[in-house]
């Protein structure tokens, strides 16, 4: 498998601005160092608690938002990422370094480039009822993409529409409604029929489940699940649901404050968390069956602010097992077997 | 054990332009002194109404038809109907007596007004003849401690509080507080009815872990993270002391790590003040981990209500069955209900499931299936599980 979004070093900060002239008197580093690799076909979570940038990173890594610094590469064949990485050691030869990012890195692109980029990767926002433009009928909906991006129009457009509505579980005549008349699953497929119409190699979801019921929940992951195989699509699946996260995705990715702490397959991360907060999100995790009798961590305190965040390692104030080269220095993504990384100096067993 | 609350026979309907939404059905319910019980189901289900109902707040178009809801208010023989009491009295009751928690931590609270001020607000209204005798003993305290020099300036005044408040604390109907209340500069001798409403105040939110509450109960909801208004919330529900507690969704719209703070906020006031909970949540996970008994909810009507253990190992309702294998688990795949919710102003007749259900009869179409006992405190409302002639009798 090839990876098909590499991102490193990525940092997105927004300025705090003060004063009557505006200056920046600080900033929220709501992404601050992440890296991060999605294979080709895979269906990654990305797993945190509300403030902890993962809606962030996932629109910087699709350039909704400009990063402050850092680099991402999209379908760049692997040879050029490690011809990057091996001329980004060597301290001559700068000018080269810099004519391969801007031929290959997304972080960069002029925006002529990036629109011609923005067709093979889409975003499904999160509440279907307010990313859907009430005065539009459902067919210039999802056509939308289409005539933006130069596609098809008129009659291909219509007939285009019609066969990804039926692709998503709705009908031919529901192309004249519009979106008042559907309930919350059927918006949220319309926005994921959205998305798909320009029939993208990369899809963000940013929570397309979390204002909808369980039932429907299933039946939309169903869906996902479903198109992927057919279409070969590759998700970033953003929620702060710990167990949706488990039973669909390929891997999960948790973040705190800004930072990947732990990357792992979902079984490992749900049975053996390594990073303590990864435990105690497992464990406030509810599970449906009052039968399994699990240890209580309740954890102290609140998220730190982004703006000022904790030094050292960043929830060394909510640890347990905090000890001094916690508060003073940042443990780094490490990685430990295969497909596992975690950034803690005190990793659980 | 003498019911709390008995809700029976209760019909919500809401007279709208589109038509008539029958939002609860021949309601059953009853809630145990001192237990938690869960209602559990998707949107639109109810869930919410029968709360609503409970302290008759049901918003217009809505209109509760018929039922009654029996409320034991003091544990003894006598029981009130809450559906047929006075607005009055219900007044008395809703927010004393019953206390509901709202969903949405933010738009329950004034964001105009302090932490504190809301607070207060409840207990002056509750509790103002409390708080009245509280005063006055302050002021004897005062008399009696108080240092030389301030003593001797502060003396009169403090003569004429202790009269005020003896008066108000003796007949809370006496004429010259209430006068006093009505003119400007005057009405500040009262003052100290609202400082004890205010220390209350900050009482209750030290109740609910909040750290340092002094500072807390002077600020205003936006300075404070979800997590923080949720328990504020909470502080004012409780601030009576609540035989019943309704919370809705309490902590639908927070992070996994402050739910968990939360419900085990829950589970301890509830041992502590011994009152029962009516707990809404859409949540199957949710509900395991804090209810005694879970009753689900479907299109209006009581599908399946059964102990916590009982509801998850044994499962009847074949819509029940459904809920569970749709809720994700660790190592299992979810599975989702075919068809979709029924639309509320076309409801399918009979069992509102069996167009969506594989174990339908014909019988299922016909005629709505009561809600029955099955098993010991398992109680269900199918004609397939309550076997053959049991239900066809009904």
């Amino acid at each position: 498998m090839a990876a098909l979004v590499e991102v490193r070093d990525l940092k997105t900060h927004f300025p705090i601005l003060k004063g009557v002239l505006m200056r920046p008197a600080g900033a929220v580093r709501a992404v601050d160092g992440v890296n991060l690799t999605v294979e080709r076909g895979q269906w990654v979570g990305l797993v945190g608690e509300s403030g902890c940038g993962k809606t962030t990173l996932g629109k910087t890594i699709l350039r909704l938002i400009s990063p402050t610094s850092g680099h991402i590469y999209f379908g760049v064949p692997p040879e050029v990422v490690a011809e990057i990485t091996a001329l980004e050691q060597s301290t001559n030869s700068r000018s080269q370094l810099r004519a391969l990012r801007r031929e290959h890195d997304l972080a960069v692109y002029s925006s002529s480039r990036l629109k011609a980029l923005r067709r093979r990767m889409q975003l499904v926002h999160q509440d279907p009822y307010t990313s859907l433009n009430p005065r539009m009928k459902i067919r210039d909906i999802v056509a939308e993409p289409l005539t933006v991006h130069g596609m098809m129009r008129g009659k291909q457009a219509t007939e285009r529409v019609a066969e990804i509505l039926r692709q998503v579980g709705l009908a031919e005549q529901h192309m004249g409604r519009y979106p008042h008349q559907f309930s919350g699953g059927q918006r949220q497929r319309i926005a994921i029929a959205r998305a798909l119409a320009t029939s993208p190699d990369f899809v963000v979801l940013d929570e397309p489940t979390s204002s909808l019921d369980v039932s429907v929940q299933a039946q939309i992951l169903d869906l996902l699940e479903e198109l992927r195989h057919v279409q070969n699509l590759t998700y970033l699946y953003i929620t702060h649901n710990l167990t949706v996260a488990e039973s669909v995705c390929d891997a999960i990715v948790v973040m705190y404050l800004g930072k990947i702490v732990e990357i792992g397959e979902p079984l490992d991360i749900f049975q053996g968390p390594r990073h303590p907060y990864t435990q105690a999100l497992v464990l406030s995790t509810p599970i449906p069956d009052p039968k399994t009798k699990r240890a209580r961590l309740i954890l102290p305190g609140e998220v730190p602010s982004p703006a000022n965040p904790p030094p050292g390692c960043r929830f060394h104030p909510r640890c347990s097992r905090a000890t001094e080269s916690c508060r003073t220095v940042e443990p780094p993504l490490e990685s430990a077997g295969n497909t596992r990384l975690f950034a803690c100096w005190h990793p659980l067993a | 054990m003498k019911e709390l609350v008995k809700i029976s026979g209760l019909t919500v309907r809401f007279y709208t332009y589109e038509g008539v939404v029958l939002a609860l059905d021949n309601l059953e319910l009853g809630i145990d002194q001192r237990e938690t019980l869960g209602l559990v189901g998707e949107t639109g289900c109810g869930k919410t109404m029968t709360a609503l109902s409970i302290l008759r707040l049901i918003p217009p178009p809505g209109k509760i038809e018929c039922g009654s809801i029996l409320f034991n208010a003091n544990g003894g023989l006598e029981a009130v109907d809450l559906l047929k009491i006075s607005e009055d009295e219900i007044r008395a009751i809703r927010g004393c007596r019953i206390a509901m928690i709202f969903q949405e931590p933010s738009a329950a609270l004034n964001p105009v007004f302090t932490i504190g001020d809301q607070i207060a607000e409840v207990i002056l209204l509750h509790r103002r003849q409390e708080m009245v005798v509280q005063a006055l003993k302050t002021v004897a305290g005062l008399q009696d401690k108080g240092s030389g020099s301030l003593r001797a300036v502060f003396k009169p005044a403090w003569a004429i509080e202790k009269r005020l408040y003896h008066s108000m604390a003796r007949n809370p109907e006496s004429v010259l507080p209430r006068l006093l209340a009505h003119i400007p500069l005057l009405r500040r001798l009262l003052w100290r009815i609202s400082n004890e409403a205010d220390k209350a105040a900050v009482r209750m939110l030290k109740e609910v872990e909040i750290p340092d509450a002094e500072r807390v109960a002077r600020q205003h909801p936006h300075q404070l993270s979800g997590g923080m208004k949720q328990r504020c919330v909470i502080a004012m529900a409780l601030s009576c002391q609540p035989r019943f507690l309704i919370a809705d969704e309490p902590t639908t719209s927070l992070d996994v790590t402050v739910q968990a703070q939360i419900l085990e906020l829950l589970r301890r006031l509830k041992v502590d003040r011994e009152s029962s909970i009516l707990y809404i949540t859409h949540d199957l996970a949710v509900a395991a981990e804090i209810c005694d008994r879970i009753g689900v909810m479907y299109a209006g009507s009581m599908c399946e209500l059964a102990g916590t253990a009982d509801l998850f190992a044994e499962p009847m309702h074949p819509y029940t069955r459904a809920l569970l294998a749709a809720v994700p688990k660790p190592g299992e795949e979810p599975r989702s209900i075919p068809g979709f919710i029924p639309d509320p102003l076309n409801l399918p007749s009979g069992c509102r499931f069996h167009p969506r259900c594989d174990a339908r009869s014909e019988m299922c179409a016909r005629e709505a299936p009561p809600l029955r006992e099955v098993k010991l405190g398992h109680f269900v409302a199918c004609y397939v599980c309550q076997g053959g002639n049991n239900g066809r009798s009904g």
